[in-house]
């Protein structure tokens, strides 16, 4: 099986993308997820948006494997629909939250199903949640495809790899 | 402690320090997860012979291996030179096992092959050691037991009734079997094994933990577990138990009902079933899969299979995995992507059901009133026409089995 994302399939860096204007949107998409601002982060998603953390290695299949999420935008829509009604008590109270990102690297680009060249953008995390149940450092390496649509930048990928996936981890509500 | 238990568990309540009392824990591993038999894999997790993987069964590491001629052995994960961790791979393809601090090798039925520089033990095989073993394993439907008991009740004598339930998973395969085999989502729990065990089978819960999925998907699954629900809860004996939906689903005698979807849009699957089953297909695909509690750790939640291990009087290890059916088809991917979004870590059901052990952990923890209540529906059991204790879909029949089996093995 190629994996989803293997690294031989990306091409160059597709023109028009600016490494600091990249890393503004990172920082604010990362800002919304720390404040549970549900409605701004979905809104930065394209309508093939994929939201990926998998389970048990980096590389699995996830048609035939389970992941802790496989969202589509469907599903990231249902997902942020559940949070909304104030009842996901998973995330009701939500988490405090803070994550720094770092390392950001412009990888490459890969051609998407609408016949343009996303970027893809790597990057390592750690994010520190904070509930009644106690304090969880959370860490790992975020792989993210970024489109620019009508000029905007929007988020059509993003991959998260937990350094500890192959792990038992406590519930993971909040968005990573 | 039947003394002590006597006063702990009584048919209507149960007192809070079961889930909080350390010297309880160590008495359960004992009595309950060293002696019963315990849920620890699937065979299709090893389909090859010489396949290993690493598995839990109470605090203990296990390997659980298939033999060269197909035999499936669950050998403890310590060497017997030292002690020291003989496998450090979660999964694998071998024969034999090296442990990493001397080397000695073991067969992977657990028997010591070798040990270098023999002649400091005056050569080769002159000792009489190995690895350890659970002394008893045995499979039912593929379904992968121990039970650290040398003697005891057989495994299908401790399943008993519950066996039929998961002949009903297995009977919605067209080819007759089941696979675990799209690996484990394994979720850290800071709430004691018991408060899921009891959860399971609960059908008090979900309008209100899970109303708020429910509500934004439109999902039919809140009104199965409403007060005019005809689904009944029934106790299996041996500490099992089930929410039986099948009243709910004959009434409305759709197949496929019970997955959210229709005939038609899995028509590789349900012409599959027929060719298979003939007539009986419409059945079994209107009843659909059991929702059954199997002590002390089995959940299966009709598409989902839960392993419960013990980590601590206030911590367990849900390990949770989506049912592969053999000659499944199209209904195998939407069954990893349907469980994919319920269960595990993230799940929009699971997380909830989380949240609740663990804020009810810290509940027990606090002094008063003691005691769980568990007389919902007493007043009104019935006894069912095989002979079992059945109450409505929100009734705590199945928790008052558990606690019932639970003492009879602690005061065992």
């Amino acid at each position: 099986m190629t994996a989803v994302d293997a690294s031989e399939d990306l091409v160059a860096v597709p023109d028009g993308f600016e490494v600091r204007e990249v890393e503004q949107f990172l920082f604010r998409e990362a800002r919304f997820a720390d404040e549970n601002d549900y409605d701004s982060w979905e809104a930065l998603w394209t309508d093939d948006a994929l939201y990926w953390v998998p389970a048990g290695g980096a590389d699995i299949d996830p048609i035939n494997q389970v992941s802790v999420i496989y969202d589509n935008r469907n599903r990231i829509s249902t997902r942020m629909k559940q949070v909304r009604t104030g009842k996901r008590y998973a995330q009701a109270p939500p988490s405090n939250l803070r994550r720094i990102i770092g390392n950001i690297e412009l990888l490459g680009g890969r051609h998407n199903d609408e016949g343009g060249v996303d970027l893809e953008v790597g990057a390592n995390f750690l994010a520190f949640e904070s509930r009644q149940r106690g304090n969880e450092l959370w860490g790992g390496r975020t792989t993210y495809r970024l489109r620019r649509i009508d000029g905007e930048l929007r988020l059509a990928y993003k991959k998260v790899v937990l350094v500890d996936n192959d792990k038992a981890i406590p519930t993971m509500a909040f968005l990573i | 402690m039947t003394a002590v238990l006597d006063d702990l568990i009584h048919p209507d309540k149960v007192h809070g320090s079961l889930y909080t009392d350390q010297a309880i824990f160590a008495d359960e591993l004992r009595k309950i997860w060293y002696t019963t038999w315990v849920f620890v894999g699937h065979e299709s997790e090893v389909p090859q012979a010489n396949d290993y993987v690493r598995k839990r069964l109470g605090l203990q590491d296990v390997v659980m291996t298939r033999d060269k001629d197909g035999e499936v052995h669950l050998l403890l994960n310590r060497c017997a030179h030292r002690g020291n961790q003989v496998c450090d791979d979660d999964k694998g393809n071998s024969g034999s096992f090296r442990c990493p601090y001397h080397g000695w090798t073991y067969r992977n039925t657990g028997e010591l092959l070798g040990y270098p520089y023999n002649q400091g033990y005056g050569g080769k095989n002159k000792l009489e050691l190995g690895m350890g073993k659970v002394p008893r394993v045995a499979s039912y439907q593929g379904f992968v037991f121990g039970s650290f008991a040398a003697e005891g009740p057989s495994l299908i004598e401790h399943l008993g009734a519950a066996a039929g339930e998961i002949d009903r998973l297995v009977g919605l395969s067209p080819e007759g079997r089941v696979g675990l085999s799209a690996g484990w989502l394994q979720h850290k729990t800071k709430a004691n094994w018991k408060l899921l065990a009891e959860n399971e089978t609960d059908g008090y819960h979900p309008q209100f933990v899970h109303g708020s999925i429910f509500g934004v998907t439109g999902s039919p699954i809140g009104a199965l577990y409403s007060d005019s629900s005809t689904a009944v809860t029934r106790n299996l004996g041996n500490g099992h138990s089930e929410n039986d939906l099948r009243p709910e689903f004959r009434k409305f005698d759709e197949p496929m009902r019970w997955f959210g979807t229709t005939a038609d849009r899995v028509p590789d699957y349900v012409a599959a079933m027929r060719e298979t089953h003939g007539e009986d297909a419409e059945r079994r695909m209107i009843e659909g899969a059991p929702h059954v509690m199997i002590f002390p750790n089995l959940f299966i939640a009709e598409i989902q299979v839960f392993n419960i291990q013990p980590v601590a009087v206030g911590e367990c290890i849900q390990y949770a995995t989506a049912v592969q059916l053999a000659g499944g088809g199209e209904l195998n991917k939407r069954m990893i992507s349907q469980s994919i979004g319920s269960v595990g870590p993230a799940g929009m059901l699971l997380a909830d059901d989380t949240e609740m052990y663990e804020r009810n952990q810290r509940g027990v923890e606090t002094l008063t009133p003691e005691w769980l209540d568990v007389r919902r529906g007493l007043h009104r059991e019935q006894v069912d026409e095989n002979g079992f204790t059945i109450g409505t879909a929100t009734d705590e029949t199945g928790m008052r089995g558990f606690w019932a089996h639970y003492k009879t093995l602690m005061e065992a």
